[in-house]
């Protein structure tokens, strides 16, 4: 751990040590690096080369220095170190480049975390070299060829430099990197409020970022005049946080007026709560007694093995991936696990997900809206941030989707997510007046300030400066330490409730879970980075890794000697109290105070308009499709179904030990699996069923039955993997535009009622949620809405983990079943996405038969009357079939006048590509077709073909002739296309 | 009763799983923190077996396991030393293999403890979790006796590829029998990409010491315990223990019979 010394007379040595590849050895980071300048668009660069450089300061001598680059920062077999002396005070002027290449060195800015110099520091230490004091990193890039300063700055813009959390290293630089912020914050300001016009309340929002609107500003303003003086800025910061939209999701727990137009009629109706009568509804009536705790704490808890329950959360971190993807997307998932770590007395992450929706990595860069990052490198860190945090932490990464659509171009989508095991015992939280209040973990600066009110607005191209310190790095090794032995401090009763600083920081965490008692906050004792925090900065900051506990006074010393035993930095910062006040000081002195009731209740309640009308239009007549075989090759290629393997196997899904069904499945290069299964406790047999169900497709037609569907599809693909299918635990994730405007809010109601219904009939609880508006981009003029886009995570359960089906075919001779009607429902679907149409003949889910079909077909699964099982989603029984068939390496023939339809469907394509809900295909074999027959009775399901030894996908048209035959390996290439060279 | 001693560093994370594999196995295996061993590096004395599992210790600071790496040679000395002396077994898999060989007790041994090997960057550049074929038949390592048919085990790493520091190192491992793993096809040949997932020098995924107890491997025998962690397992036709189980039983027995 760094120690905050006194300003250092700086007296010490600094050396450079630059460690290059040597000559003949693989730089991947180089040749990846001269792969996207390519995809750039700039030609001349012919090699580019990534040198790591280490700053060490200290009192160090030459010798010293050396040893630390022999035996800690260079590999001998693949690595040469260039270690030279500089001088702090009269810096040289930069090495000059080498002949025919620039050079271009990045680092972190000052104040940014940089984990590596603690490593460094410590590791020092192990060697006997005790007098290292100060490290900094960077990475130097040598691009070689003939490209101009003009192409260089600009693969320095685009590549090299986040300018969010990087800059240039220069020997100028080196004094302010190497001893950041040492200049002290400034005093904390009262703000003039109490008599402010309503002109005047609105610009103090605007000026200080606070995101809150006039009706909330008028709120606060009575509110300090009755206490009869004026705010200073760390109170109303902490309001702003806390009713922020993405604290308080006030739009959906707010009263609506939402009008509908019903065949040219208005139909209107005030919604008081939305939440309240839709999704937390449903939970409500269902009163499942497996439901342990439902949207009370940070993430729902169900009842799952003898004494352990399992708890589940899905959350968003959209804005902060937009600007910076890396650091993004990483925060995104190391925040969702502190929800889990956060849940009642601590949970224990044992498996995450992750979804997200991108603009086409084809956009064309020039197209691009300024201030928006090109999809490609928004893919690319992205995944690399899930990948890092979720690997670093040692959490499976088990499912997720990507979806792609233009209108996410600058404000993409990266849901993340989190499962937890928790022991019975330990659901509860205590707080009580006289406990400590004591932060766990990482170190606060000044990363992340802003980021609840930050997303909580739209997007657009100055978001990008402007909102520079609402970027968070993350620090998963931090968060690990922190992880495991909060764990173990929980198992000990060392503590009587913990929460975690996500948005808001400690704002958040402290007045959440002091809410009821009161709090009382030393500011000055939290532990900072650097110095120089002022208080309302310390008070805010969303710097990541860090909990929040309550110990009373017998738990603390041993809360705290643990902590140290296990050097994760614990500090108490105050007290509850009891005072039901929220009390804030800094070094004695008072520089806050407000009542928790007001901060929690006195948001004033806005009633918001909210319309729907369905789209205009007509259904077009189906499209002519000349080769059928062809278009399920293309469907199998589109972004949003092809495969995902260059994704899924960058994540260690495997980590734990505990994975049965595997996000790839089958034999050979294998298929898509409808689910993961995990067995989070190897010592049971008791299985996890993972699943998400999306598509915001439809909701461009009706987002009722986008959000209807979406709950079906995560329904079908816990049942297709043998899951049972009431025991399935839901989580809502809405994202959506700028819901301020009421045809914007009034689709979002839609879905929130079609959610609502289609969980209701499939007695699948909520059990906790999560929304993110103003997902929008401006350029100008111009807004982007993103498509409303509702998130539907799934968590199953099964009694054994063997029993668990896949879908890839197995044997030949075995029939094939489609259970479920197709009907002629195309809008919105894949086939029609690829013809360019949109339409208005959205699928639509039976509630009344939905259940039974789902329930017949899993008592079967149970029964091990099928080997396998698929659900039917994008590109419909064609796409599912011909998923099947490569995935088992077998063929299959199909017969379409043989699909269950309750109205006959006089188109093949009509059939293979409709996107009807709750369908699935089953392969029996001979021997258990009786059985299986007899226990889907009553319902539509139909053998319609046979596995066979032949690699074709055959099907019979309506004519009974051969319509279509295509090669698995054909069928495979168009799957495996689109992301093969990733 | 068989002790053996799971490592634990900041980051590493493939532990629950290593002491799970090494219960079925039959030894008592216990969690041992790095701090325990740095205050008290006798505490090793009551352990037969140490294990260094998978995960990032410290992150991978400064490169993959080079850290640990540090500590075991400059941290654990005094307790590494008599451990060895007395012919006990270590087992290093994923970060552990890679803590290994950056300290050089691996292939050489910790009096010599010198690296002349690395693991590196794979060659796709990419972290890669996927299912390999191992076989060994070259090797004296005690861990892998009776193992003569190809086994199949997940590796899950960004930088496994074994390289040597030259040509004679691989030439001393190969006629010392210190190779233990090579990555193959299904058949047990060699096979290239993906078979060979990081690119590694002659498919090396597992060395030993030349006393054959000390093991380094990147592929994790510890994911692969029952039959339903292999990915083709709903497919039917396999034992119910994993292939990896076989490892920590060889371990476990050996200790049994000598120590």
């Amino acid at each position: 751990m760094t120690e905050l010394s006194e300003k250092p007379a700086r007296t010490g040595s600094l050396f450079r040590v630059a460690v290059g590849h040597r000559t003949g050895v693989a730089d991947p980071d180089g040749r990846r690096l001269l792969g996207d300048i390519l995809d750039l668009g700039i030609s001349g660069i012919e090699a580019v080369s990534v040198a790591r450089i280490y700053y060490l300061y200290g009192r160090l001598s030459e010798a010293e220095a050396q040893q630390i680059t022999r035996e800690l920062l260079a590999d001998p077999v693949t690595q040469e170190a260039q270690l030279t002396q500089m001088d702090l005070e009269k810096p040289a002027a930069a090495a000059p480049s080498p002949t025919g290449a620039w050079v271009v060195e990045v680092g972190y800015r000052p104040g940014v975390m940089d984990p590596v110099e603690a490593s460094l520091k410590q590791a020092a230490a192990d060697l006997g070299v005790a007098g290292l004091t100060h490290v900094r990193t960077a990475a130097a890039f040598t691009l070689r060829g003939s490209a101009d300063g003009a192409a260089i700055a600009r693969i320095s813009e685009k590549l090299l430099i986040n300018g969010t959390i990087q800059q240039l290293v220069t020997p100028e630089s080196l004094p302010g990197l190497l001893f950041p912020s040492e200049t002290p914050g400034v005093e904390e300001e009262t703000v003039q409020l109490t008599r402010a016009s309503d002109t005047v309340l609105q610009r103090i929002s605007l000026d200080h970022q606070l995101s809150l609107n006039l009706e909330e500003m008028k709120a606060i303003q009575a509110y300090f005049r009755r206490e009869n003086r004026e705010p200073t800025l760390i109170e109303l910061e902490t309001l702003a946080q806390t009713w922020s939209e993405h604290c308080k999701h006030k739009t959906l727990r707010g009263p609506i007026l939402y009008t509908e137009v019903v065949e040219g009629y208005e139909k209107k109706r005030l919604i008081p709560n939305l939440l309240k009568e839709t999704i937390m509804g449903v939970t409500e009536t269902l009163a499942l007694p497996w439901c342990v705790s439902v949207f009370k704490d940070n993430a729902g808890v169900v009842a799952f093995d003898e004494g352990t329950h399992a708890c589940f959360k899905v959350e968003t971190h959209n804005h902060p991936s937009a600007l910076e993807p890396f650091g993004g997307a990483s925060t995104g998932l190391g925040g969702v696990i502190r929800d889990i770590l956060g849940t009642g007395r601590g949970a224990k992450p044992v498996a995450s997900t992750d979804v997200f929706c991108f603009a086409p990595p084809a956009t064309d860069p020039a197209g691009l809206p300024p201030g928006a990052l090109h999809p490609r490198r928004l893919i690319r860190g992205v995944v690399a941030g899930v990948k890092d945090y979720g690997n670093k932490m040692g959490i499976p990464t088990v499912n997720g989707a990507v979806l792609f659509d233009e209108r996410f171009v600058g404000n993409p989508l990266v849901y993340c997510g989190n499962v937890g095991l928790i022991p019975a015992d330990k659901v509860d939280k205590r707080v009580e007046p006289g406990m400590a209040i004591v932060v766990i973990g990482g170190r606060t600066g000044r990363d992340g300030i802003h980021g609840a009110t930050f997303s909580s607005i739209g997007l657009d191209s100055s978001s990008e400066t402007v909102s520079a310190t609402a970027v968070q790095i993350g620090d998963p090794i931090t968060e690990k330490k922190a992880a495991d032995a909060l764990i173990e401090a929980r198992d000990r009763q060392f503590f009587s409730a913990v929460t975690d600083c996500g948005a808001g920081g400690l704002s958040s965490a402290v007045g959440e879970i002091g809410e009821i008692t009161g709090a009382r906050v030393d500011l000055e004792k939290v532990p900072l980075k650097y110095r120089g925090l002022t208080p309302r900065e310390i008070w805010i900051s969303e710097s990541q890794e860090r909990m929040v506990v309550a110990a009373d006074a017998e738990q603390l010393p041993k809360l705290l000697a643990w902590m140290e035993r296990r050097g994760v930095e614990a500090a108490v910062i105050g007290q509850f109290t009891g005072t039901g006040r929220l009390e804030l000081r800094f070094d004695g002195k008072p520089v806050g105070e407000l009542a928790m009731k007001f901060l929690h209740d006195g948001l004033p309640q806005l009633q918001r308009p909210a319309r729907w009308t369905p789209p205009a239009g007509s259904e077009p007549a189906l499209p002519a499709v000349q080769d059928l075989g062809g278009m399920i090759r293309r469907l199998l290629g589109r972004l949003d179904t092809c495969s995902k393997e260059w994704i899924i196997r960058q994540y260690d899904h495997e980590v734990q030990g505990g994975s049965v069904v595997k996000p790839i499945v089958g034999a050979g290069a294998g298929g898509p699996a409808d689910a993961a299964v995990i067995r989070p406790r190897l010592s049971s047999e008791r299985g996890l069923v993972l699943a998400n169900g999306i598509n915001f497709r439809y909701g461009d037609i009706d987002p009722f039955w986008m959000a209807a569907l979406a709950v079906d599809e995560a329904v079908r693909q816990v049942t297709a993997v043998g899951g049972r299918p009431d025991r399935i635990a839901l989580l809502d994730n809405f994202c959506w535009g700028d819901t301020t405007r009421p045809q914007v809010l009034g689709t979002l109601v839609r879905a929130a009622l079609g959610a609502a219904e289609a969980a209701r009939a499939y007695r699948a609880p909520f059990i906790s949620g999560k929304d993110s508006l103003h997902n929008e981009f401006r350029v100008g003029e111009r807004v982007i809405q993103i498509p409303g886009t509702l998130l539907i995570s799934a968590m199953g359960q099964m009694e054994r983990v063997d029993r668990a089906v896949t879908m890839d075919l197995k044997s030949p001779g075995n029939g094939l079943y489609a259970v479920g009607w197709t009907r002629p429902e195309w809008g919105g679907s894949s086939w029609w996405a690829e013809e360019n149409l949109t339409g208005l003949s959205v699928p639509r889910v039976d509630f009344s038969e939905g259940p039974k079909i789902v329930r017949a077909l899993a008592g079967a699964l149970a029964d091990g009357l099928a080997a396998a099982c698929h659900d039917c989603s994008e590109g419909g029984i064609g796409v599912a079939a011909a998923e099947m068939a490569f995935a088992g390496g077998l063929g299959l023939a199909l017969e379409l006048k043989k699909v269950p339809m309750p109205a006959p469907i006089r188109q093949e394509a009509g059939i293979l590509f409709s996107e009807s809900a709750t369908r699935f295909l089953v392969e029996v074999p001979a021997e258990k077709a009786a059985a299986f027959e007899r226990a889907m009775a009553g319902l539509p399901a139909a053998r319609i073909g046979e596995v066979t030894a032949e690699p074709f996908l055959k099907i019979v048209g309506l004519a009974g002739r051969e319509a279509a035959r295509v090669g698995l390996n054909e069928l495979r290439a168009a799957w495996e296309g689109p992301f093969k060279e990733w | 009763m068989v002790k053996a001693a799971v490592l634990k560093a900041p980051g590493t994370n493939c532990d629950a799983e290593t002491l799970h594999a090494f219960g079925l196995a039959g030894a008592q295996a216990q969690l041992v923190w790095v701090e325990e061993i740095e205050r008290d590096p006798k505490r090793l004395d009551r352990f037969q077996i140490l294990a260094i599992p998978g995960g990032f210790s410290y992150g991978d600071d400064l490169g993959a396991g080079r850290i640990l790496a540090n500590k075991l040679l400059h941290r654990f000395r005094e307790g590494l030393t008599p451990f060895l002396k007395q012919q006990k077994l270590v087992i290093g898999i994923c970060n552990g293999f890679q803590v290994l060989v950056k300290s050089g007790i691996l292939p050489g041994g910790l009096a010599a403890a010198r690296q002349t090997v690395t693991l590196t960057e794979n060659d796709s550049g990419k972290f890669e979790d996927r299912w390999v074929w191992l076989k060994s038949d070259l090797s004296t390592c005690v861990w892998t006796q009776g193992i003569e048919e190809p086994v199949e085990l997940p590796v899950a790493h960004g930088e496994g590829k074994f390289l040597p520091g030259d040509p004679a190192a691989l030439e001393q491992l190969l006629g010392l029998g210190q190779i233990v793993f090579q990555y193959t096809d299904s058949e047990g040949r060699s096979a290239g990409y993906p078979w060979n997932p990081n690119g590694s020098v002659g498919d090396i995924a597992g060395i030993c010491d030349p006393s054959g107890r000390i093991f380094g491997l990147m592929p994790h025998p510890e994911r692969h315990l029952f039959s339903t962690q292999h990915p083709r397992w709903t497919r039917g036709g396999r034992p119910a223990d994993g292939d990896g189980l076989k490892i920590f039983r060889n371990g476990v027995a050996w200790a049994k019979k000598h120590l």
